[in-house]
């Protein structure tokens, strides 16, 4: 098993005093995999980075690589590169001497190490910026020479610590998908942390979603997105519609829930206590101007638009639904009878048993 | 800008520029003129470079000139290579209330005068002080060591007096770098000295340029330290600049002498910006 992953980490806790920033926490990262930490500010994701890095060392557990236990080796004996949030590069230096500062470091000579970081620049196209002062580069430019910092000496792993955060959107949508494209082009395993989840979404092979120090759920993206495993995980990724309820009657994962209101939904769900919470994604609201329309759906409900939130083709309904004590959120579809739809219009809306997840609250 | 503007900005800047008038152009302006005038007879004085020329023929005050340019440059880089690590230590590791205390325990000496603290390295050191008891009880010493009137007593006076001139713009400079870059010279497979080397120093040469001066000016026009310290042995050229114009009441000799010590630092410190490719403007900004 050892052999056949780059990062593996065992029962990792870090704590610092009593409060355990990082719980007993294992994980394997393969080959090539571009793999993400996903989880709100403060949940421990940076400080297990920085274990990973080598810059905290855990309170118990073992971190490996390429099944070597790197628990005591100080970062710069770590074939572990990071990108910073802040990218870190040294101003000190032209962006040249930015890239070849690891390889002069093991000792290559001054000439090769030129020469290795001007072909590694030209590969992530900055060719010729070699003699560039790092100040005089743009956000994505300097993005670039961050990672080909890293790249450069061919690394294990590569640490990404939400490096797009200080981009503006538009260049964080464009580095997303260039970042997937250098890490496949590179073939070298990425693990990133962010707290956005459409970065994780977007690029990630695997996504560990994290809560509190603790791993609430591994998997790839589409499984994180259609099956959570926990409220926090389907509240965390992606939109959702949140209901709070009662379980009134549950078998062979078929779950009903009765509202507040005493409105009874059909949900799907195991093992529940009472108490329960329901997640609907509002793609999966179906919309429909008539009753007939949604005659197959087990949940459907009456309602009125209280707010249309026009954002293109994520431009979304707000409706007022009889027996919700929230707004049901619905994506608008922009092509259809519904696309020029006005707040204050009636509406009918239904779901699925099996969009509609319950989990114990 | 409209008169009133003008006006204000005026009565704003009169303060500072009285001062800078009064107190050092004007004094320098006297002191060129006064350099250049020889006396010819008793109360009757011509224009001429004898002083200076006087200066270059006898050997004891260009000796006395050169000893005190390389004694200076010795202080400032001995203060430099003290003051760093605990500037680093103040500026990277104290954290909130140590950091403010260490700071204030180096500013602490500078509360009683320069001649006071003087006068305690001389009880530390003279013949019959503590340094001295303490190596006789110790038994390093059969009869009472005299520490004072020597070279390196002078040295460790000008040290003392420098070391706070250069922890603040060390400390300064070493607290605008970012704690990610120094990780990131870490992470990239650097050595502590790699990182110190390329990444540290680099960042903070402002800082220490703008501390060298400082320190080398004070040093280099310091008196009373040498004269104290050094005793008959200081010979630093500020004690000639003091003997002309006190002891031997002549004042042209001693104008000269202290343009000649005017142009000797600025000439330094000239050479210094060039050596460390650092301008001026920069520098200042960090002091």
């Amino acid at each position: 098993m050892a052999t056949t992953s780059d990062l593996d980490l065992v029962n990792v806790t870090k704590r610092f005093g009593s409060h355990a920033a990082v719980d007993d926490v294992t994980f394997s990262v393969a080959p090539g995999e571009f793999f993400s930490i996903l989880g709100p500010s403060g949940c421990g994701k940076t400080t297990l980075m920085r274990m990973i890095a080598g810059f905290e060392n855990p309170t118990s557990g073992d971190i490996r690589i390429r099944g070597k236990s790197m628990v005591g080796v100080p970062a710069n004996r770590r074939p572990v590169n990071m990108v910073f949030q802040s990218l870190a590069l040294f101003p000190m230096m032209n962006v040249g001497e930015n890239v070849a500062y690891g390889l002069t470091c093991r000792g290559v000579s001054r000439s090769e190490a030129e020469e290795r970081a001007n072909r590694m620049l030209e590969r992530v196209g900055l060719k010729g910026f070699g003699e560039r002062r790092v100040t005089a580069l743009s956000g994505g430019q300097r993005q670039r020479v961050a990672i080909a910092r890293c790249l450069v000496l061919e690394p294990t792993l590569v640490l990404l610590d939400e490096p797009l955060g200080a981009l503006d959107l538009k260049l964080r949508e464009h580095m997303k998908i260039e970042l997937k494209q250098l890490q496949a082009t590179f073939n070298t395993t990425f693990a990133y942390i962010t707290h956005d989840q459409s970065e994780a979404l977007v690029m990630s092979d695997r996504i560990a979603v994290m809560n509190q120090g603790r791993f609430e759920q591994v998997g790839s993206p589409r499984e994180l997105y259609h099956n959570p495993a926990t409220p926090f995980v389907a509240s965390f990724v992606g939109e959702t519609n949140r209901w709070q309820g009662e379980v009134v009657s549950s078998s062979g994962g078929t779950v009903a829930l009765q509202l507040p209101s005493g409105t009874v939904t059909q949900g799907t769900g195991h093992a529940l206590q009472k108490s329960a919470v329901a997640f609907v994604r509002p793609e999966a609201v179906a919309l429909a101007q008539s009753q007939p329309a949604l005659r197959d759906l087990p949940n459907r409900f009456e309602g009125r638009v209280s707010a249309v939130l026009f954002d293109g083709a994520n431009s979304s309904l707000l409706i007022d639904t009889l027996g919700f004590d929230q707004p049901v959120r619905a994506v608008l579809p922009q092509a259809g009878p519904l696309a020029g739809i006005e707040v204050g219009a009636p509406i009918h809306v239904g779901w699925t048993a099996d969009a509609m997840k319950v989990f114990a609250a | 800008m409209n008169p009133t503007q003008r006006l204000a900005l005026f009565v704003l800047l009169a303060p500072a520029i009285l001062w800078l008038g009064l107190l050092i152009v004007l004094p320098h302006v006297e002191i060129l003129i006064l350099s250049f005038s020889e006396r010819v007879a008793p109360r009757v004085y011509a224009f001429g470079a004898g002083n200076y020329l006087e200066f270059f023929t006898e050997p004891l005050y260009w000796r006395t000139f050169a000893r005190t340019a390389i004694m200076s440059i010795a202080v400032t880089a001995i203060t430099l290579v003290l003051a760093f690590p605990i500037a680093l230590y103040i500026a990277r590791v104290a954290q909130g209330r140590l950091k403010a205390m260490l700071l204030l325990l180096c500013l602490l000496p500078f509360w009683v005068s320069e001649l006071v603290r003087t006068l305690g390295w001389m009880i530390l050191l003279r013949e019959t002080g503590v340094v001295s008891y303490l190596l006789r009880a110790a038994g390093l010493a059969d009869q009472p060591v005299e520490l004072l009137y020597n070279d390196g007593a002078v040295i460790l006076g000008l040290v003392y007096g420098g070391l706070l001139f250069m922890i603040v713009p060390l400390a300064n400079a070493l607290e605008s770098l970012e704690p990610a870059v120094v990780e990131a010279g870490f992470d990239l497979g650097g050595s502590r000295w790699t990182v110190l080397r390329r990444i540290v120093i680099p960042h903070a040469m402002p800082g220490i340029v703008a501390g060298s001066i400082i320190v080398f000016m004070l040093t280099v026009g310091n008196f009373a330290t040498p004269v104290l310290l050094g005793g008959k042995n200081g010979l630093w050229f500020t004690e000639q600049i003091y003997a002309q114009f006190i002891t031997r009441f002549n004042w042209p000799q001693g104008s000269a002498f202290g343009m000649l010590l005017l142009l000797l630092s600025s000439a330094i410190v000239w050479a210094g910006l060039r050596l460390t490719g650092q301008s001026l403007g920069t520098t200042l900004r960090q002091a």
